[in-house]
């Protein structure tokens, strides 16, 4: 099969993802879209290791994951916090800094 | 492109060999890294009242002792761990402004003497705010000290950040500067609510904007098979320049890094982040994550896309100058002055950016000169503003600052020479800044660019001037803030930070020199 089908694949995820994070408004899908970029960066990294017939892109996509697990970490602590004091994760709701 | 079909036999018969690593040239990096765990260890095991204590101690022997390492090292020029990590001039020179912006920035985050409570630090970052324990919390001796490992650690992804000689290392230093500074920013100890606000909006941008950085250096792979910048730029000077990946690459990385340095238009979280953050994270983030970000920003616009210049220079001259329209016309408009300096921010971006796209030697000696002035003077200004109070807090709303400068002259007196210097007067570290990197860009035939900018300082300097005019010539209000004069370590904060300020405007030379020899040593390739 050839190899660029899975780069539009990829393509096709990140557009999701970033239509996902412009248009949801609870924090957590907005997060999951985050998160949906990141594997189709992965997804790129693994197409692009097997075009190349190298091995680098593979071990890439596993420092994407670390990366992506930490950031979940960090970004469920913080959208956590804001519901406890809120009762609410949708990202219209903090509106207190403006203009 | 050949499709490897013995991919798996291939991956048998390579062998990893394991890369030589010079661990002495890593040594500013490698001690502050230490530092970072050993406060997290601190942090386990030590009593509250003792880590109160030690903590800021460590961290800023951690710097001092980075410090010394740069000092040490200079003059190195090489690419270390297998073309992880360069370290050449301007690496150090620019790890050596972090490490002292943060040094700065660990003796505001340490004052405890603000008010009759503790710092600026939260004393516990769990409680909810409304809830019952929520004033109690504010009022607590207590201090959430996890604050200076967290800012530590950032320090290290900072350095790492502008040493990167590799995509791949830059996109994790990218998140180990950002993914504490997310959680610093909701460490604010009052307006809970703003702060948490501030922390959730930098973290859903920031890791949106990451997630274009790694894209862009996946499609980097693709289109060099090595995310090295050295071998990036073998391939953009070989394999021809019309690939639809090259493009890519570049435009998706220069999004996360334009978010970074807050240019405009993915500048829309700054404002906000700046506002809501407790005062010595903004300080901290203002100067620290600017030059970080500009490291990198150089380092890839200039070794990797180096031979893409006359492509990538009209983004970037679009780039510039939107970034200094929005941040000086949107400054006029404000009246919180956290906001106010945010708006602020973004204008200075622009202008270094202008002294990115001279693309010249003088380009990359201006913009770290500008750097260096530009964070000095802008740690000094947060600095003070977190001396002016109310009985909730900072009094950041502008209008209370009204006839500050009759009430309490010094003060008055020395913001405003910091703003004279952030709109760019003669005899201030602003003017001295500016003219280098103009001067380098008027070189580099950007001189419609230069224009461009000197009207925008101009729009710029009437905000500041504003500023003054409110605090020295209005009547003061009879219920207004109070100036604190107990906490000391904020006022040397501020007292270096203007020293700096006046002296590099006035005797500029010394450090123009230094940057002068880092700049036209170069980059290591």
């Amino acid at each position: 099969m050839n190899p660029a089908n899975y780069l539009i694949l990829a393509a096709l995820l990140f557009t999701i993802g970033t239509v996902g994070v412009l248009v949801r408004r609870n924090a957590i899908v907005v997060f999951m879209s985050i998160e949906l970029m990141l594997n189709a960066s992965n997804l790129t990294l693994v197409t692009f290791s097997r075009i190349h017939g190298t091995l680098d892109g593979q071990i890439m996509a596993f420092f994407v994951m670390v990366v992506a697990a930490a950031e979940v970490v960090i970004g469920l602590a913080i959208i956590l916090s804001i519901f406890r004091t809120r009762r609410s994760a949708s990202v219209d709701d903090v509106n207190l800094l403006k203009y | 492109m050949i499709v490897a079909d013995n991919h798996l036999l291939l991956a048998e018969t390579q062998k990893i060999t394991p890369p030589s690593i010079e661990y002495s040239s890593l040594s500013p990096l490698l001690i502050v890294f230490a530092v970072a765990l050993v406060g997290v260890l601190v942090d386990a095991f030590a009593t509250r009242s003792t880590r109160r204590v030690i903590q800021p101690i460590l961290a800023g022997a951690g710097f001092v002792g980075a410090l010394v390492a740069v000092a040490v090292l200079h003059g190195r020029h090489a690419v270390l761990a297998s073309g992880a990590v360069a370290i050449d001039a301007p690496t150090l020179f620019m790890q050596g402004t972090i490490l002292v912006f943060a040094l700065l920035s660990v003796l505001l985050v340490a004052e405890r003497r603000l008010d009759s409570s503790g710092g600026a630090i939260v004393a516990s970052a769990a409680v909810t705010p409304g809830s019952k324990g929520s004033t109690a919390a504010r009022t607590s001796e207590d201090v959430q000290t996890e604050a200076y490992p967290l800012m530590v650690f950032s320090v290290t992804g900072m350095m790492l950040f502008v040493a990167s000689n590799n995509l791949l290392v830059m996109f994790v230093a990218l998140e180990i500067l950002s993914l504490p500074l997310y959680l610093l920013a909701g460490l604010a100890r009052r307006r809970r609510l703003l702060s948490q606000e501030a922390a959730m909006k930098y973290f859903l941008l920031g890791a949106f904007s990451s997630a274009f950085f790694i894209y862009g250096v996946a499609f980097a792979y693709g289109f060099a098979g090595s995310v090295e910048m050295g071998k990036v730029a073998d391939a953009v000077g070989t394999t021809g320049k019309n690939d639809i990946y090259l493009y890519l690459a570049v435009a998706l990385i220069g999004v996360g890094l334009f978010f970074k340095i807050g240019a405009a238009p993915f500048h829309s979280w700054t404002p906000d982040v700046y506002q809501g953050s407790p005062t010595p994270v903004t300080a901290f983030m203002a100067a620290g994550t600017k030059v970080a970000a500009f490291g990198a920003l150089l380092r890839v616009f200039y070794v990797a896309f180096g031979g893409l210049r006359w492509d990538w220079r009209p983004v970037l001259w679009g780039v510039a100058i939107l970034t200094m329209v929005v941040g000086a016309v949107l400054a006029l408009t404000q009246r919180d002055i956290k906001r106010m300096l945010a708006y602020s921010a973004i204008a200075h971006a622009g202008f270094l950016l202008v002294g990115v796209a001279a693309s010249n030697t003088d380009g990359l000696r201006g913009s770290m000169f500008y750097l260096v002035t530009y964070g000095f003077t802008t740690i000094a200004a947060f600095a003070v503003i977190s001396l002016v109070r109310t009985g909730d807090g900072e009094a950041s709303d502008l209008s209370q600052w009204r006839g500050l400068g009759r009430t309490s002259p010094l003060l008055a007196g020395t913001f405003s020479f910091l703003l004279l210097a952030l709109a760019g007067i003669p005899l201030t570290s602003g003017f001295t800044g500016k003219f280098a990197v103009f001067q380098a860009a008027i070189e580099g035939d950007a001189t419609p660019l230069v224009i461009v900018a000197l009207v925008c300082s101009a729009i710029a300097a009437f905000f500041y001037v504003r500023v003054i005019v409110l605090m020295f010539f209005s009547e003061p209000l009879t219920e207004g803030p109070v100036v604190v004069t107990r906490p000391t370590l904020t006022f040397a904060t501020a007292g270096i930070g203007a020293a700096a300020t006046l002296v590099l405007g006035v005797a500029p030379q010394p450090l123009l020199d230094l940057a002068n020899t880092a700049a036209s040593s170069g980059f290591v390739r």
